[in-house]
């Protein structure tokens, strides 16, 4: 078809959908279920549809697949996608969990429905194409783009300080970008060409290196986020709305991590290799410090966010520990963390659509009342704390174990968190769910409905799932693994070499 | 056969967990039971048929994950070690079921208990039969979460909610520890099967590891990290501040999970990594010495407990250090031995103290018991032949075991061991005492529970702390104490007096039928190599022959316990009340178990509170914030207010920055490539 293949379709559908739904008339409660029903369609079809990618999708190759490439802008930076088995698994993480992030807005948002749900579909298309994009500068363009409908969901939907957040939210954005942008100018420079495959076998000069691995490292680090650039992060969760919190959480900051995979590392093995140090030490101080941060929070949204950080802090240590266990295991805590955290903050929505508060303090007992969500709650509290069974262990035994490799002081001082994780996810979870329930206005709270069901119980049963079989995903991972490590050997190697040669 | 005896209390959680709510509490019961009892008579014929039979053997059941050259499997490995676990596992759980069944009747969440009970016993049994660490790992941390939601099982009883808590958080602190030692050994091993670790550990012996900057001895920093882990679910000393709180759980739960079972997992856990810890000789003299201190040191705060559960749970504390002696010194068998023979009379004493607390109507200080001898007869006599085994009566479980473990510290000859020595020594004297002081306080003497419920906090000379009033809140919480002279304490239901019998039969004769084959002449066909010694390890035959006195040392402390506590709680009955008052600050000391909790609270729980904050309001808000993005925006929003008065929205602006980039970039192409 026109040589357009099915990662092109992906990019399409949700805007497909978007459009149908700027066709609805009216304002009415007609045109608003029709809205939802139209995203909800659009959505799920776009993840069947990336089923059917991933059923073409043959794990046990590094290399890309699917490819499709058109003239874009010039001959050299082509509109270009493909995929492997790093962004695979997270093409599908997004088109599985937009159904959700629909069903969790379904009653809540209530003004600007239409708008609303295109925001979402627009995002949905441009977080798709971060992950397929086989030109830096469709990369590039992807990547910036997805802010725009975030910016604007946080900033029309939020809460009260929804314009501080969206400020916030944009400078920092606005600093990693336009330094990003200037690297990849340098790159085209350098190497005559945007396109990635052509990038990866590309050579790029050791001085050189560490600039653009500092460049890209202002925008993925921003993105993930790290410390000391992740204070945006707690003010975006709290202020957006439940759907957004889930994206944002779950796909967004995700981008930062596969940022790192997908440009920093493999294209600037010295420069990743010189800067690993640095980064170990900012992933430890995010593990603990967020951690402790975590522990003190009043807001719940606020503190799944600050775990988020800490979170993140794990997946940075893994991926520059330079090893199987780390690489595959900060991927895979990528992935686990999008599920797990995007339940959080689904659980959340939950009461704050019953109660409309965040405030720990207006909760407790609500075991009482609402059963089935106080056991929801439970398999996603343990499984942020890393419990052996839950998806959540697994990422953060692999990276820990990989960083105890590449170094035992960091793994030392980042196990730590795992005490601190217990401690801050039980507090919260003892002063939301158990305890006596006697604040009057949760005495007739009520328990999940029906469309909350539909939207825990799948998450429940994969978290559960991976985290006693992880292999779908961390067999996705191993192939582009070994092909990144190995370049990455016989690049340190040259260096070395290059090195005695001199003397 | 082993599928079944590990997955079906898997299948009885899933069902009493899912469709509990359905199928309503007795049906749950009934289910959760059963399965368990099937399990627990599969468990003896397994331990007979690996014991005394065939032999050990592994069984796969799937792959876990695989990632480069790290592998991990989920199966069972099934030696004498695991079926002895089994054994103890099972048999104790399923009694525990059944007793359950009375203890909890008035309960309305029924269900929920037997699910978590069930719950519990899978995850100790994937403990027990793990062929590597990773899935000992999860085991270990399965079983955490049960005691976890056990101890917390009255989640309205804000003391319970914090005991559970702190018991998870605790038992992290040490599988912090746990971790690190399986990435060690990893690291020099390349895996985490056993079946890949201990055949070569001898290679590793003069190994030498970097860590934290340090160069160690590797086996024995990897021993010690993962007796960090044993230390924390076996509440040794330092990391034993959970355990005592951890009785807020109803008693059941603590019979099985914080006395018989999970407790011991860290005992189990060094005799399965035996062939590490065999390597590392200061690791063990580590083992050694924290197990002696926690012997001592919870025996001497179980002497002033008044909450029937806590000395209980004091006691456990205590003999769990005992198995730790034994185990450093060199005698896995005996410690192990010891973990079997204390699962039947610990568990006695925990369920009959259940007994008392169900005739009491959930009363729990002893100091308003008294006299119940007349009133529940068989439990008084269950919890007496407890009393007799735990203390080491001639011929009941305890004398086989605590007084092996006694001698194995002895035969140890060296500083270690005799420190242990001494130390054990003592903690027999007091275990006899506050075991027979317990026993006088609730069944002989005067009644205190017609008269006195409100007048208990002078009992002896000083006043208690909050901590020793617990109340087992079921529907007898709310009951009104001052009718209780109407109600006569009340023997127990059959299908709770039935457990006691079985676990008693077990406290008298479990040691005598099975020493030979655990601790005796007929050790190493028993144990088949499931516990690894070196050659040079002769503790068992060095027990054989010891000085004619230490034998007979800790029967004459059990005598002198027994009397002292007959001459101060039987004979003259003011004594305690008069040692309390002259004594007042040893008595705080220890009747607030020497201020561990308040010494933790000071420097790790509220500094971390206060850090928390501080790097919240100060780091994030003042300093990063400050100066990074609300500095920024102060700038930029005072220049946007002056120049562009219209509201743009801010949107446009990022759009516009987003342009600006666009274009530049096209303008450097177009630049390029007018070249």
């Amino acid at each position: 078809m026109l040589g357009f293949g099915i990662l092109s379709g992906l990019l399409v559908l949700p805007l497909v959908g978007a459009a149908f739904i700027l066709t609805l008339r009216g304002d009415s409660e007609a045109a608003k279920s029709n809205a939802r029903w139209a995203a909800l369609a659009t959505t799920v079809l776009t993840f069947l549809l990336s089923l059917v990618a991933w059923s073409r999708f043959d794990t046990g190759t590094a290399s890309f697949q699917l490819i499709e490439s058109h003239v874009w802008l010039t001959d050299t930076i082509r509109f270009k996608l493909g995929v492997d088995g790093f962004s695979m698994p997270f093409i599908l993480l997004t088109t599985f969990l937009m159904p959700f992030c629909i069903l969790a807005s379904w009653d809540s948002i209530q003004h600007r429905v239409k708008e609303y749900f295109v925001a979402f579909l627009v995002l949905e298309m441009t977080m798709i194409g971060v992950f397929a994009a086989l030109d830096l500068v469709l990369f590039y363009l992807f990547f910036e783009a997805g802010l725009i409908p975030m910016f604007l969901i946080i900033g029309i939907w939020g809460g009260k300080r929804r314009i501080y957040a969206s400020f916030k939210f944009f400078l920092y954005t606005l600093l990693g970008s336009v330094l990003m942008l200037l690297a990849i100018m340098a790159m085209y420079w350098a190497a005559g060409t945007t396109d990635i495959p052509t990038l990866l076998q590309f050579k790029f000069a050791e001085n050189l290196q560490t600039w653009l691995w500092l460049a890209f490292f202002a925008s993925f680090a921003v993105k993930m986020p790290m410390w000391p650039v992740h204070t945006w992060l707690p003010d975006a969760h709290v202020e957006a709305p439940t759907g957004g919190s889930v994206i944002l959480a779950a796909i967004l900051l995700k981008m930062g991590g596969y940022g790192f995979i997908r440009v920093s590392i493999p294209m600037f093995p010295d420069a990743s290799h010189y800067f690993a140090p640095m980064v170990f030490a900012l992933s430890v101080i995010a593990i603990v410090y967020t951690s402790l941060v975590a522990l003190v929070q009043t807001d719940m949204k606020k503190l799944i966010a600050y775990s988020s950080v800490a979170h993140m802090g794990f997946v940075t240590m893994g991926l520059f520990s330079m090893n199987p266990q780390g690489i595959q295991g900060a991927m895979f805590q990528m992935i686990s963390h999008g599920l797990v955290s995007g339940a959080l903050f689904l659980c959340v929505g939950v009461v704050y659509d019953r109660i409309h508060t965040r405030d720990i303090a207006a909760y407790g007992g609500l075991v009482e009342r609402m059963p089935l969500y106080a056991v929801a709650f439970m398999i996603f509290t343990m499984a942020n704390v890393g419990l052996p069974g839950t998806s959540g262990f697994v990422g953060e035994f692999l990276t820990l174990l990989g960083a105890f490799q590449a170094n035992t002081t960091v793994s030392f001082l980042a196990t730590t968190g795992v005490i601190l994780s217990a401690c801050y996810a039980l507090w919260l979870y003892r002063r939301i769910i158990f305890g006596v329930l006697d604040k009057p206005q949760l005495k007739t709270i009520m328990d999940l409905n029906r469309r909350e069901m539909v939207i825990l119980a799948p998450l429940v049963l994969l978290v559960i799932y991976y985290g006693v079989q992880p292999a779908p995903i961390l067999d996705a991972f191993a192939a582009p693994t070994e092909a990144l490590l190995k370049s990455y050997e016989a690049a340190l190697a040259t260096v070395k070499t290059a090195a005695l040669a001199a003397h | 056969m082993y599928h079944a005896i590990v997955f079906l209390p898997l299948v009885g959680f899933l069902i009493a967990g899912l469709f509990g709510r359905i199928l309503g509490p007795r049906p749950s019961e009934i289910i959760t039971t059963a399965f368990l009892f099937i399990a627990a008579a599969l468990s003896w014929i397994a331990f007979f048929d690996v014991g005394f039979g065939s032999g050990a053997t592994r069984i796969q059941v799937a792959q876990w994950m695989s990632v480069g050259d790290f592998v991990a499997d989920w199966a069972f490995r099934i030696d004498t070690l695991t079926v002895v676990m089994l054994i103890v596992v099972n048999t104790v759980s399923a009694l525990v079921h059944l007793y359950s069944i009375g203890y909890m009747s008035e309960d309305p969440h029924r269900s929920r208990f037997f699910a978590y009970l069930s719950l519990f016993t899978f995850a100790m049994l994937a403990l027990v039969t793990a062929d590597n660490l990773l899935q000992m790992f999860f085991g270990w941390e399965g079983v955490g979460l049960a005691s976890y939601l056990l101890i917390g099982f009255w989640y309205q009883k804000e003391s319970a909610n914090a005991a559970a808590i702190k018991a998870f958080v605790v038992n992290r602190v040490g599988d912090f520890g746990f971790l690190l030692g399986i990435f060690t050994l990893f690291v020099l091993f390349d895996s985490v099967a056993f079946e890949q670790i201990f055949p070569r550990v001898a290679e590793f012996a003069d190994q030498r590891f970097v860590f934290l900057g340090y160069e160690w001895h590797a086996l024995t920093i990897a021993a010690l990290l993962l007796f960090m882990g044993a230390m924390g679910k076996s509440a040794q000393f330092l990391l034993h501040t959970w355990l005592p709180d951890a009785m807020e759980g109803p008693t059941p739960v603590s019979a099985l999970i914080h006395a018989a079972t999970m407790v011991t997992a860290g005992v189990f856990m060094v005799a399965r990594m035996s062939p590490v810890f065999e390597y590392a000789p200061t690791a063990l003299t580590v083992v050694t010495v924290i197990g002696a201190i926690t012997a001592f040191f919870a025996a001497t705060v179980g002497l002033v407990q008044n909450d029937i559960k806590r000395v209980i749970a004091y006691s456990t504390c205590s003999q769990l250090g005992y198995m730790f002696v034994a185990l450093g010194v060199g005698a896995y068998g005996v410690g192990v031995f010891h973990l079997f023979t204390h699962a039947f009379f610990k568990a006695l004493l925990f369920l009959g103290a259940g007994s008392v607390i169900h005739a009491m109507h959930h009363e729990q200080d002893m100091r308003n018991m008294g006299a119940l001898r007349k009133y529940i007869p068989f439990t008084t006599a269950m919890m007496a032949i407890g009393t007799l085994a735990l203390t080491g009566f001639p011929f009941t479980a305890g004398y086989y075991s605590k007084d092996a473990v006694i001698e194995a510290a002895y035969a140890a000859h060296n500083s270690a061991g005799t420190f242990a020595f001494v130390a054990t020594v003592v903690a027999a004297f007091m275990t006899s005492f506050y075991s027979w002081r317990l026993f006088f306080m609730t069944f002989e003497g005067k009644s205190h529970w017609s008269e006195a419920h409100h007048n208990g906090s002078t009992h002896e000379g000083v006043e208690h702390d909050d901590h020793s009033h617990d109340v087992e809140p079921a529907s007898h919480a709310q009951h009104d104490h001052g009718h209780h002279a109407e109600h006569k304490p009340h023997e127990s239901p059959l299908v709770m007096l039935l457990p006691l019998a079985v676990l008693a039969l077990g406290a008298l004769i479990a040691g005598l039928l099975f020493h030979g084959a655990f601790i005796g002449e007929g050790a190493a066909d028993f144990w088949k190599g499931a516990i690894y010694t070196r050659p040079d390890n002769h503790i068992l035959e060095e027990m054989h022959h010891l000085p004619g006195w230490v034998p007979l040392l800790p029967t004459a402390m059990m005598i002198l316990g027994f009397l002292l506590a007959v001459y101060m709680y039987i004979i003259d009955a003011k004594k305690p009340a008069q040692l309390a008052a002259d004594n007042p600050v040893l008595y705080r000391f220890l009747l607030n178990k020497w201020y561990f909790d308040e010494l933790y609270d000071a420097i790790f729980v509220r500094p971390a509170i206060g850090l928390g904050r501080f790097l919240w309001r100060m780091g994030d808000g003042r300093i990063i914030d400050g100066l990074g993005p609300d500095g920024v925006s102060a700038r930029v929003l005072d220049v946007t207010r002056g120049v562009v008065r219209v509201q743009t929205g801010y949107l446009y602006h990022y759009a516009f920055a987003m342009l600006i980039g666009v274009a530049a970039f096209i303008t450097f192409y177009l630049f390029r490539g007018a070249h």
